[in-house]
C-alpha cells in the first residue's frame, strides 16, 4: 500500500530497496510514513526484511534506492552517531566492562554533558525504569529482564525523538515478557517518543501498537491499527498470520457491492465479503475467526447460508471451548465458543451446523 | 515489583545434609571419589609432565647454587685449608701440601682433577692449566723414593710384597677401605660396589696412616675401577711419598708383622731418599703458582658444597674471600645483557602489538573468504622454518640486500653509506618482531572474534564517533587479547636464541645467547643456571606485576 509522503511525517521511508548481495532484494519498495509520537511495530516472520529496515533507519545500512527521511530532512547521508536515534538491541548490547551508570552515561558523555547534568538525567533514567539501586553494577551482574530495562534507560537517556527496538523482549520468560510490554508503552506514550519496534510476536505487536505494519518477502503486506488489522486483513498472509484463522477455498460466482457468492470446492455455497477480489470466476480463500462461527441458529441472520459440520475434536480450556470440525473437506476448521452456562458441550462424531455473519466472512486473494 | 534480594539462610547456622552431617564435609566426601578418580586419570600426563618439565628446571636450579666438586674431589685438602687464614698473606701449612697430594693423586687417577680445574678456572683464570699440568708432575717424587727404597730393599718394588705389608696381621681395619671406597665414589660419581680383596691391617693402619690411605686408594682404584687384582699391581708412586712421610714419624722398631723387617730397614735409611717437604715440591718441582696464597684463597672461598658464586657472576658480581665484590667493568655484561633482553623483548612486544592489533581487527570483521585467505597469510610463517625465515632476514636487511638497494635506487640512501640494518639491535627486532607476530595475532583475533558488532553499533546509535567507539567501547573488550598476547609474545621473546644469534651481532644479542654460550661453549653450567634462574624470576615477578595491574583473569586465550 502506498502513503503519500505528507511533509508533516515525522518519520519517512519513501519507495526503499535494499539489496545485500545485488541479486536478491531484501527490501522491495518499503513505503511508510509515521507522525511524531507513535507507536509503529514491524511485524514479521523471520527474514521478512524487519532488522534491515530497522538498520536503515539507523544508519547502519544503506538504502540501495530510495529514501528515508527524518523530520523532513533526507538522512541517508548523515552518519549513525548524528542521527540521535535510540536503540535497543536484540541482545541489549550493554558494554560489559562498564557498570550501569557508565552505560548510561556514554551517551551523555559522547554529548559533552556536565557531571551534574549527566547525574541527574542517569538518575531520572534508572527511576524511570525502577533501577535506580543497581546504578554500579555490571550488566554480567544483571538478570536478563533487568539488562532488558538498562537498555532501555540507555537508549531514552540521552532524549531521543526516536527509538528504534529490534525485538527487545525476545530473550524474556512470558510474564517478564508481559510486563515489560507494558512498561515500554507506558514510557513511550508518557515521553511522548516516537518509536518503530520490531517483533514476530503477534501479542505483542496487538497490545503494544499504535498501527501494525506486517511484513512478508520484504513488503508491508498491511499497515493499520491492531483492531483492523484483526477484524479486517486485506489479504490472506494477513489473515493467516495474524491470530488464528479458518481458510475455505473456492471461486467466486457473483459479486455485487459488498457481498459475493463463492462457491466452495465441496460444491457449498456462502457469501461473503470480498476484499482483494474483484472478477468472477477467480480462486478465492474464505476467512473467518474461530469466534465468530456460530453453531446457533437464532443469533444468525435471516437466510444465511449454513453448512454441515462433524465435530473431530472437542477441547475444554477454561474460558472458552475449541471444537476442531470437518467443514467443506477442511479437517481444521476451528470453532471457539465461550464458556457460558448454556453452552453445550459437543460430543466427538456428532453432527451440527455452523454459520456467520457475512461480514465476517472474507472473500481474500487465494 | 520488588528488587529486593534476600540471602537464603543467613544466619541459620551451617546447613546440615539429610543424615545430619554438615552439608559441606558431606559435599566433600561425595566429591573426593570424583577427584580421585579425575586424578587417576591424569596421572599418566602429569607423571610425563613432572619428569620432562618440572624435573630439567628443578635440576636447572640446583645447579645454579651447587658446588660440590671442590669438597668430592680434594676432600681432605677442603677439611685441612679450613683454619686457614687467608688474609695473613702466607701460603698454607705443610699439612694442607699433604693432603692436596694426596687428593690431587686419586684425582689424576680417576682424570677428575681436569674437572676441577674447570671448574675453579670460572673463578680464577690459570687454574684449569695449573691443575692439569700438576696431575701429570705428581709421580715424579713417589718415583724418585721408589729408587731409594728399592735399593734398600728390592722388595719395595714389588706388588705382592706391598699386599702383604698392608694387609699385616689381626684385626682388619675394614672402616678406612670402605671410607676410601665411599669418597672415590663420590669424586667419579660412580657407585663402585663389590669387592677390592682388600683391607689394611688395624696395627698398620695406626702405624703408617699415610701409605694406608694412599694404599687404599690404589686398592679401590684397582679392584673396583680397573677390575684388576690388588696383589699383582704394583703400587701408586703415591704410596712410596706416604710411606717416607710415615717413615718420618712412626717407630716401627716394634712391628712384628709381615715385612717388619725392610720397614725398619728402610727407616734405618730414610736419610738415603731425596726427602723433600710436600710445599717444597708444589712450590719447586710443580707449580710455583701452588706457593700463591690467593690460588688457595680462591679454593677455600669455593669448598663449600653450596655457593652463591654463580648467582653473584649472573649479576656482575663475585664471591672472594673477602666477601661479595663487584667484577671488573670489562667482565661486566650480565647486568647489561639483562637489561637489554628487557628492553628489547618489550620493544618487540610492543610492536607486534602496534601490527598484529589492526591484522586481527581485519581477520576478525572481515567476510569469512577474506578472512580464511589472511588467515593463511599470519599462519604462514609457522610453516616454513625459523632459520629460514631468520636467514630470509638476513637477506633482506644486509647492507647489499633488497632494502637497501631499493632505497639506494630509490636515491634515498647513498650507494656509500648504506644503512646498518642486520647484526645489531635493529635486526633482530625487526626480524623477531615478525617471527612473534602470530603470536600476538591469534589470541587478539580470538577475543575480538568474541566482540559482537551490535557494541560498535550500539555506541554509534548513542551518538559516538568511529573514534569514540572503538576507543571507549571496542578497544577496553580487546584488551584481555592484549593481555594475553603480550604475555606469550614478552615471554617467548625474553628466552629467545636462534634469531639473536643469526641477526644480532654483537649490539643485539639476549641473555639466553650468554646462557647457551655457557652450556655449549665454557661448559659453565652453573653460571648457565644461575642465568637461567634469573631469568625465570625476572619472567615470574612480570607475571606477578602483571596480575596485579592487570589482572590475570582479564587474560583470554578464546
Ligand atoms: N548482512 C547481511 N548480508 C546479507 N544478507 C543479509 C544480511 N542481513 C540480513 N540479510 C538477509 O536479508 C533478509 C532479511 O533479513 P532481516 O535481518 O532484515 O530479517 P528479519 O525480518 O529481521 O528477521 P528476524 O525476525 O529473523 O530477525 C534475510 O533473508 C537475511 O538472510
Ligand atoms: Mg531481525
Amino acid at each position: 500500500m502506498a502513503e503519500t509522503s505528507d511533509s508533516g511525517a515525522f518519520v519517512a521511508f519513501e519507495r526503499v530497496q535494499k539489496s545485500y548481495d545485488g541479486e536478491t532484494l531484501v527490501v522491495k519498495d518499503l513505503n511508510l510514513t509515521m507522525p511524531k509520537g507513535e507507536f509503529l511495530t514491524m511485524l514479521g516472520p523471520s527474514g521478512s526484511g524487519k532488522t534491515t529496515c530497522l538498520m536503515m533507519l539507523a544508519g547502519f545500512e544503506t538504502a540501495t534506492y530510495g529514501e528515508i527521511k527524518l523530520a523532513g530532512q533526507p538522512i541517508n547521508n548523515i552518519p549513525p552517531h548524528k542521527r540521535g536515534i535510540g536503540m535497543v538491541f536484540q541482545n541489549y548490547a550493554l558494554f560489559p566492562h562498564m557498570t550501569v551508570a557508565e552505560n548510561l552515561s556514554f551517551p551523555l558523555e559522547v554529548r559533552k554533558m556536565s557531571k551534574s547534568a549527566r547525574e541527574a538525567k542517569i538518575k531520572r533514567a534508572l527511576g524511570m525504569v525502577q533501577m535506580g539501586a543497581f546504578a554500579g553494577r555490571r550488566p554480567a551482574q544483571l538478570s536478563g529482564g533487568q539488562q532488558q530495562r538498562i537498555a532501555l534507560a540507555r537508549a531514552l537517556v540521552f532524549e531521543p525523538e526516536l527509538v528504534l527496538m529490534d525485538e527487545p523482549l525476545g530473550a524474556l520468560d512470558k510474564q517478564l515478557r508481559e510486563h515489560m510490554q507494558f512498561e515500554i508503552t507506558r514510557l513511550a506514550h508518557d515521553l511522548g517518543i516516537t518509536t518503530v519496534y520490531v517483533t514476530h510476536d503477534q501479542t505483542e505487536a496487538l497490545t503494544m501498537s499504535d498501527r501494525v505494519a506486517v511484513f512478508n518477502d520484504g513488503r508491508i503486506q498491511q499497515l493499520a491499527p491492531p483492531d483492523q488489522l484483526y477484524e479486517e486483513p486485506e489479504n490472506s498472509f494477513v489473515a493467516q498470520f495474524i491470530g488464528e484463522n479458518n481458510t475455505l477455498e473456492g471461486v467466486i460466482k457473483s459479486i455485487s457491492g459488498n457481498t459475493c457468492e463463492v462457491q466452495l470446492d465441496g460444491g457449498e455455497v456462502i457469501s461473503a465479503r470480498p476484499v482483494n477480489v474483484t472478477e468472477v470466476g477467480q480462486r478465492t480463500r474464505v476467512s473467518i475467526r474461530p469466534e465468530r462461527v456460530e453453531m446457533d441458529k437464532s443469533r444468525l441472520q435471516e437466510g444465511a447460508h449454513t453448512l454441515k459440520a462433524e465435530v473431530l475434536e472437542f477441547v475444554y480450556m477454561g474460558d472458552i471451548f475449541r471444537t476442531r470440525l470437518r467443514v467443506a473437506g477442511n479437517t481444521d476448521f476451528v470453532m471457539k465458543t465461550r464458556n457460558a452456562p448454556d453452552q453445550v458441550r459437543l460430543q466427538k462424531g456428532q453432527q451440527i451446523e455452523i454459520g456467520w455473519l457475512p461480514d465476517d466472512c472474507r472473500a481474500l486473494d487465494a | 515489583m520488588s528488587h529486593t534480594t534476600d540471602t537464603a539462610g543467613a544466619g541459620a547456622g551451617p546447613m546440615l545434609a539429610a543424615d545430619g552431617t554438615p552439608l559441606k564435609r558431606s559435599l566433600n566426601r561425595a566429591l573426593r571419589r570424583q577427584k580421585l578418580r579425575a586424578l587417576m586419570l591424569i596421572a599418566p600426563l602429569l607423571l610425563f609432565v613432572l619428569l620432562t618439565f618440572i624435573a630439567p628446571i628443578a635440576d636447572m636450579l640446583f645447579r645454579s647454587v651447587e658446588n660440590q666438586i671442590v669438597s668430592d674431589t680434594l676432600p681432605e685438602t677442603v677439611e685441612t685449608l679450613s683454619d686457614w687464614d687467608h688474609t695473613t698473606q702466607a701460603p698454607p701449612s705443610e699439612t694442607v701440601y699433604e693432603a692436596l697430594y694426596f687428593d690431587m693423586f686419586v684425582a689424576a687417577e680417576a682424570k677428575e682433577h681436569t674437572r676441577l680445574g674447570g671448574r675453579l678456572n670460572y673463578e680464577m683464570s690459570g687454574l684449569s692449566s695449573l691443575i692439569r699440568s700438576s696431575g701429570r708432575s705428581l709421580d715424579d717424587l713417589g718415583d724418585d723414593y721408589l729408587d731409594a727404597l728399592e735399593a734398600i730393599d728390592p722388595a719395595w718394588g714389588e706388588g705382592a710384597f706391598w699386599f702383604e705389608l698392608m694387609s699385616g696381621e689381626g684385626e682388619a681395619a675394614e672402616e678406612v677401605i670402605t671410607a676410601r671406597r665411599r669418597a672415590v665414589a663420590q669424586m667419579t660419581g660412580d657407585r663402585l660396589g663389590g669387592d677390592t680383596g682388600f683391607a689394611p691391617s688395624a696395627e698398620i693402619a695406626a702405624l703408617l696412616p699415610r701409605t694406608t690411605r694412599a694404599y687404599s686408594d690404589f686398592a679401590v682404584f684397582t679392584a673396583l675401577v680397573d677390575g684388576d687384582v690388588v696383589a699383582e699391581e704394583d703400587p701408586w708412586e703415591s704410596v712410596y711419598v706416604g710411606l717416607a712421610l710415615d717413615l718420618q714419624q712412626a717407630d716401627v722398631s716394634g712391628y712384628a708383622g709381615p715385612g717388619g723387617d725392610a720397614l725398619r730397614a728402610a727407616q734405618a735409611d730414610l736419610d738415603s731418599l731425596p726427602l723433600m717437604p710436600l710445599s717444597q715440591f708444589f712450590d719447586e718441582e710443580v707449580d710455583a703458582d701452588w706457593n700463591d696464597p690467593e690460588v688457595w684463597a680462591v679454593i677455600q672461598t669455593y669448598s663449600p658444597r653450596y655457593t652463591t658464586g654463580y648467582f653473584l657472576n649472573a649479576v656482575d658480581l663475585q664471591l672472594t674471600p673477602d666477601g661479595v665484590a663487584t667484577r671488573p667493568e670489562r667482565e661486566s655484561i650480565y647486568i647489561m645483557l639483562f637489561k637489554r633482553t628487557l628492553f628489547m623483548s618489550l620493544t618487540i612486544t610492543l610492536s607486534c602489538i602496534l601490527l598484529g592489533y589492526p591484522v586481527a581487527w581485519l581477520l576478525a570483521n572481515l567476510p569469512s573468504s577474506k578472512a580464511n585467505l589472511l588467515m593463511i597469510l599470519v599462519l604462514l610463517p609457522f610453516w616454513t622454518s625459523l632459520l629460514v625465515r631468520t636467514s630470509a632476514w638476513k637477506v633482506m636487511l644486509q647492507q647489499q640486500g633488497v632494502i637497501n638497494d631499493v632505497l639506494v635506487w630509490l636515491g634515498l640512501v647513498a650507494d656509500n653509506d648504506r644503512l646498518v640494518m642486520i647484526n645489531n639491535q635493529f635486526g633482530t627486532i625487526v626480524a623477531m618482531t615478525h617471527i612473534l607476530l602470530p603470536f600476538m595475532i591469534l589470541p587478539l583475533y580470538s577475543v575480538m572474534q568474541g566482540i559482537p558488532p551490535s557494541y560498535l553499533r550500539a555506541a554509534k546509535s548513542l551518538g559516538a564517533t568511529n573514534w569514540t567507539a572503538f576507543w571507549r567501547v571496542y578497544f577496553p573488550q580487546s584488551v584481555p587479547g592484549i593481555g594475553a598476547g603480550s604475555i606469550l609474545v614478552f615471554i617467548l621473546a625474553i628466552g629467545y636464541y636462534i634469531t639473536p644469534e643469526i641477526v644480532g651481532g654483537t649490539t643485539g644479542t639476549f641473555i639466553s645467547n650468554r646462557i647457551a654460550y655457557h652450556i655449549s661453549s665454557s661448559l659453565n653450567w652453573g653460571l648457565a643456571a644461575a642465568l637461567g634462574a634469573i631469568l625465570l624470576a625476572v619472567v615470574l615477578l612480570l607475571y606477578w606485576a602483571y596480575d596485579r595491574i592487570v589482572g590475570i583473569d582479564n587474560v583470554k586465550l578464546g
